[in-house]
């Protein structure tokens, strides 16, 4: 890693992002209120994850923290400060040398934190002690990937604020447990009727793939061809976190926190908001299968 | 009135048209406790309820048309050089003249978003002058341009792709996050368009 320069000269309240990864956004409890508007709701895809990584570090559940996708992030810290590395595993190093993952870690003011790749899973989560004090949009510092409401996704040079601490870092909690419930739960939704008998049969039984088109958007799926009952387009309605389309390629969709706020194709089901998490952490390729109640 | 649950918390009512759904979420805005109220085309969703069941017994109480009038006016100024205009001056089988004057003479309502922020669906065209969407879209739509699909009309808060046909543009402000609220056409607003 070469270090490069902030942008703005150091201050004693912030962090500067040497490395963004693929795709790191800050997040806090999302945006709510709003959706009559257009805007998403945003928030952590893992928030379970994001919730322990702020308990770790002593900050209350609302504050902003850092969500990684697969390659991780480096940042400097311009305070000390303590920070927790949640989500999915990875490798976590403090000036270079290895830290603890999900435990919380006490960093030095200039020491550089590197978040290296996820081992599995897709998103890990950077709680820093105080929180991430970007300006709240709209009562949230989510960042939005739909319609992009909120604070940029980071880029190299960004230099962030911290805020001021207000508890103590957690000695323990609960450990971080797999999430492995192999098939996820799906609940009736508004267009169950509106797939054949037999499309209702191959998502019962059939195992999909996470495609490689995913995003906080949603979770695509490739697999069996989902036939529609009628194939005229509906008229658009509002749809739910975890709402599973089925659009005119019978390819189903669950949508995640960025999704748009109406569509015009099928909601057949609902995710269990239970299993969301689990969406947040499955690679592309990895399998999908369900329960239907 | 059609109501069926959604997922574990929510409630998606369906109602005969779009100023029914947008009489029911002003309705439901006040009365329910709900986190997101979002009205659609011809459907309401109640998003994150406490208590589904007392919701639905509580919906018993509206009436269509008890929130119809609560509606802000806005206008908003056009000026009518769209690129489309000539194609629906065709499809409407007038002049372009007639185009401007029809559409000055609507007092749309703001039915629903979910497009893009600030984006609202205006109701009010009657159905002999829907127009189809373009056969190819356009891959950047400007900002402010105001345009018309099936029987929706629409203004484009910001550059985005887009299939409508355009036949005006306005200056309007439609989407400031410094704003109380963001959106200049929240669901409710009553608009006529003034050409400049």
């Amino acid at each position: 890693m070469s270090p490069k320069s902030p942008k703005s000269p150091k201050s004693p309240k912030s962090m500067v992002v040497l490395d963004p990864g693929l795709l790191t956004t800050v997040q806090d409890q999302g945006r709510h209120g709003f959706a009559h508007l257009g805007v998403p709701r945003a928030g952590p895809l893992d928030a379970p994850a994001a919730d322990l990584g702020n308990r770790l570090v002593g900050n209350p559940a609302a504050a902003a923290v850092l969500e990684t996708t697969m390659t991780g992030v480096v940042v400097r810290l311009h305070r000390a400060a303590t920070v927790a590395v949640t989500g999915a595993p990875c490798e976590v190093r403090v000036d270079g040398e290895a830290a603890a993952y999900a435990e919380p870690v006490s960093v030095r003011a200039g020491a550089t934190v590197e978040v290296r790749a996820a081992s599995t899973g897709v998103r890990s989560y950077v709680a820093i002690g105080g929180g991430i004090d970007v300006p709240p949009v709209l009562g949230s510092r989510s960042t939005d990937t739909l319609a992009w409401v909120g604070p940029p996704r980071l880029a190299a040079g960004d230099v962030l604020r911290l805020g001021r601490p207000t508890g103590s870092p957690a000695a323990l909690d609960v450990p971080v447990g797999a999430r492995r419930s192999t098939r996820w739960r799906l609940l009736p939704g508004p267009g169950a009727d509106q797939i054949t008998a037999a499309a209702w049969e191959l998502l019962r039984t059939t195992t999909y793939a996470v495609s490689q088109a995913s995003d906080r958007v949603g979770l695509r799926l490739t697999g069996a061809v989902l036939d529609r009952t009628d194939d005229r387009e509906l008229s658009s309605q509002a749809m739910v976190l975890g709402s599973v389309q089925v659009p005119p390629s019978g390819q189903p969709v669950i949508f995640l926190h960025d999704h748009p706020i109406t569509g015009g194709y099928p909601v057949v089901a609902v995710l269990h908001p239970d299993d969301l998490p689990a969406c947040a952490q499955r690679r592309p390729g990895e399998p999908v299968s369900f329960l239907v109640g | 009135m059609k109501c069926t649950r959604v997922g574990l918390d929510a409630l998606l009512i369906e109602v005969v048209d779009a100023a029914q759904a947008v009489d029911l979420a002003s309705w439901a805005r006040t009365r329910i406790d709900a986190r997101e109220v979002v009205p659609g085309a011809c459907t309401v969703l109640l998003d994150g309820l406490d208590d589904v069941v007392a919701t639905r017994t509580q919906l018993s109480g509206w009436m269509p048309g008890s929130a119809m009038s609560s509606g802000e006016r806005v206008e908003i100024e056009v000026a009518y050089d769209g690129a489309d205009l000539g194609a629906v001056a065709l499809l409407w089988e007038c002049s372009t003249e007639e185009v401007v004057n029809r559409h000055a003479s609507v007092e749309f309502v703001a039915a629903f978003g979910g497009f893009a922020p600030g984006f609202a669906y205006l109701d009010g065209l009657p159905a002999g002058w829907a127009v189809p969407r373009l056969a190819e879209p356009r891959t950047r739509v400007p900002p402010g341009s105001v345009a018309l699909a099936d029987t929706w009309c629409g203004i484009y808060p910001s550059a985005s792709p887009g299939g409508w046909r355009l036949i005006g543009r306005t200056d309007a402000v439609l989407w400031d996050v410094d704003r109380d609220p963001p959106a200049l056409l929240v669901p409710g607003t009553r608009v006529r368009f003034v050409p400049l």
